[in-house]
């Protein structure tokens, strides 16, 4: 109940920003929106990394690192094929690679899971910053398109449904994992594993296969957020690309409950703080240093873990390796 | 937390424990994983088309192949050293500060705001004034992530990251405004005063003995003092810290401060002995190499030294190595990921014993 009416905090203040836009006309408020939604997406799809792994009990820190790679391969692969799509397959396949280390630092070798993820960040920024080099170009970006019909709707059309392809994407699979999560066989079990592994190993479950799928496949997601920086909304890559980005999400994570749906609300929360803010620049209504507003996010997401901390429970047997006959 | 996990922990404990008498097995470990590091690396080079013998050859001879080299690595290694302490002090209490990174840049700026600002004052006033400025402000960063750890629960890994940022942002903004040195294209702090340079004395210079005497220190009192042992007991189990009496939440609180503290002295020495002012993108990588070289000294506060010379010593090399052999210098960044890899992975460890898993840090939601 809680989250729901935390979730209602979320909107009422969104409801009272447009309020005050309004005034300066709609087309404001909705590129406001639409800018939004797009700075929230990848934050929103490294949630559910977060929570793909944490539902069955495996931290991961990685986010970040897995984010950068994919990232840079997607530009990398895109750059030297001239084809973005084989530039966005060759990320995918990074990201699960990094997942799939993950799954086996965490659940084969039983590792701190804290440092496992730690070394997977440290291994992308080595990797990243060893094989960039300047002066690489892509073909093109994915391009926004309008979705016919719905992106008629006044507000929510060309909020919603004009955008580039890995955006449509991005938010079927936010919506496929809150289905899949909540009321499918596969969603139950991960979640049984996560709360507690030996109940579902007694009851048939697999711990250590379903923790190897849902990290491998997390891992995928993370990269299709990494990729989507590169290749739809940036165009480019550089040195430490993805910004924190990947921390960010784990707060998204916390704030919204482990709830696919309530992580989507707090990272669609955090993009229109930030489309406000350059808004807030643009129209030159408050002069803040572009130092301070950068670092908005980063003091936004102590905050919001501040507030939730201790409010919020998470799966009880994350972190803990699994052993067979552990009680 | 159930009865026998904590009773798990105290026999992995015990474990660890007979683990530290002196273990030539444990220390062969990080040997081998710079080695095969260096291996995966080589390969790598030669892919780019590249000599990797050539490359490392002019790396070390550049790092300790003279007197001067060995100056400029020593320099190198300081900071690098302190940061390494910082990141272990923090494991030791259980906690994992990634945000050494931070913590050192407000003592970077600190120190820098000092040195310009004090004026007439003799060196041996003036350096030790600008180093503790540089030190508090470093823990004052960390405090923050002490504080909410201990009253909020919020996870210190996630904090110090955040604050990593947020400090680099908000040096930015004081380096190009109020701090920036006046009618000069650069942003960047005006050079310090003479007279808060750090000496160099025969090539060797005199924060990197700092640096070690710190470390020594740092050892003496984990291991001998009553605080160091409540650091300790709460890294190894909070709930058996707790309930023996230890007051856990000061001790998480002061442990962190600690931490920052080094790292804040890790960027002030570098600003007083190395760079004489502080620049935006002020070496960028220092707080995260301390992970890696906290890691690979096994969390012993002497142990790290030579792993914080090995790397300052390619930190310094890395230049010429791309003058020499066209290999970029960002091969000790890789460098440095693959150590930390091979170094916490059981892969190695597997060879010269039977390891169980270890938690080095404080796990997730707690």
């Amino acid at each position: 109940m809680t989250m729901l009416s935390k979730r209602n905090g979320y909107f009422l203040a969104a409801i009272l920003a447009t309020g005050f836009f309004y005034f300066n006309g709609s087309d404001v408020t909705t590129s406001v929106y639409a800018t939004g939604t797009v700075f929230a997406l990848p934050l929103a799809l490294a949630a559910m990394v977060g929570i793909m792994c944490e539902r069955t009990g495996i931290v991961n820190i990685g986010i970040e690192g897995t984010m950068l790679l994919s990232a840079f391969v997607a530009f990398f692969v895109s750059s030297l094929t001239q084809n973005i799509i084989i530039g966005l397959i060759a990320a995918i396949f990074t990201g699960s690679m990094m997942g799939l280390i993950l799954a086996v630092m965490a659940v084969s070798w039983r590792m701190d899971q804290i440092i496992a993820g730690t070394i997977l960040n440290i291994l992308a920024t080595g990797l990243t910053s060893f094989l960039y080099v300047q002066g690489r170009t892509i073909p093109g970006v994915f391009q926004s398109f309008e979705i016919p019909i719905l992106s008629k709707i006044p507000f929510f059309g060309p909020v919603l449904f004009i955008h580039g392809a890995l955006t449509f994407l991005g938010l079927a699979i936010i919506l496929a994992l809150y289905v899949a999560i909540y009321h499918t066989t596969w969603g139950l079990r991960s979640r049984a594993v996560g709360e507690h592994p030996s109940s579902a190993d007694t009851a048939g479950v697999s711990v250590v296969r379903l923790r190897y799928i849902n990290v491998t496949i997390a891992g995928a997601i993370g990269a299709l957020a990494g990729a989507y920086l590169s290749l739809e909304l940036v165009g480019s890559f550089e040195r430490g690309f993805t910004a924190g980005k990947g921390f960010t999400a784990l707060a998204l994570m916390i704030f919204g409950r482990w709830n696919p749906l309530g992580a989507l609300a707090a990272a669609l929360f955090f993009g229109l703080a930030q489309a406000y803010a350059n808004q807030l620049m643009i129209d030159q209504i408050v002069n803040i240093p572009s130092q301070f507003t950068a670092v908005l996010p980063y003091i936004m997401t102590i905050v919001v873990l501040t507030i939730s901390a201790g409010k919020v429970r998470p799966p009880a047997a994350e972190g803990q390796p699994y052993e067979k006959g552990q009680a | 937390m159930s009865e026998t996990n904590v009773d798990k922990k105290v026999v992995k404990n015990q474990s660890e424990e007979s683990r530290k008498k002196f273990d030539v097995g444990s220390w062969l470990v990080p040997i081998v994983a710079v080695l095969v590091a260096m291996a995966i690396a080589a390969i790598l080079i030669k892919l780019q088309g590249l000599n990797p013998i050539a490359a490392y050859k002019s790396l070390f001879k550049t790092a300790f192949g003279s007197i001067e080299g060995l100056g400029v690595t020593l320099g190198k290694s300081t900071p690098l050293v302190l940061s390494g302490l910082a990141v272990a002090v923090g494991l030791r209490a259980g906690l994992f500060n990634i945000g050494a990174q931070g913590q050192l840049l407000s003592g970077a700026l600190a120190a820098a705001w000092a040195g310009v600002t004090f004026d007439g004052l003799p060196g041996y006033i003036h350096i030790p004034i600008a180093l503790i400025i540089g030190a508090f402000f470093g823990s004052l960063v960390a405090g923050i992530s002490g504080f909410l750890k201990a009253y909020r629960g919020v996870h210190e890994v996630i904090t110090t990251i955040m604050l990593n940022s947020i400090v680099m942002g908000i040096a930015d903004y004081l380096a190009s405004h109020q701090l920036r040195e006046p009618d000069q294209f650069l942003t960047r702090t005006a050079e310090i005063q003479p007279s808060a340079k750090l000496p160099i004395y025969a090539n060797l210079p005199l924060g990197f003995f700092i640096a070690v005497v710190l470390a020594i220190a740092i050892w003496w009192i984990l291991g001998r003092t009553t605080s160091g042992f409540r650091i300790e007991t709460v890294g190894r189990n909070r709930h058996a810290a707790w309930y023996s009496g230890i007051p856990v939440k000061r001790t998480v609180i002061s442990a962190m401060l600690i931490s920052g503290a080094i790292a804040g002295l890790g960027g002030a020495v570098e600003t007083l002995g190395i760079t004489y002012r502080y620049a935006p993108a002020f070496n960028l990588g220092l707080g995260f190499d301390g992970i890696t070289i906290a890691l690979l000294g096994r969390v012993h506060p002497i142990g790290i030294i030579p792993g914080a010379v090995l790397i300052g010593g390619m930190r310094a090399g890395a230049a010429n190595m791309q003058f020499d052999s066209g290999v970029a210098p960002e091969l000790v960044d890789l460098l440095m990921a693959l150590i930390l890899l091979l170094v916490t992975a059981p892969l190695i460890t597997r060879f010269f014993k039977n390891s169980s898993n270890k938690s080095i840090t404080s796990g997730w939601g707690n």
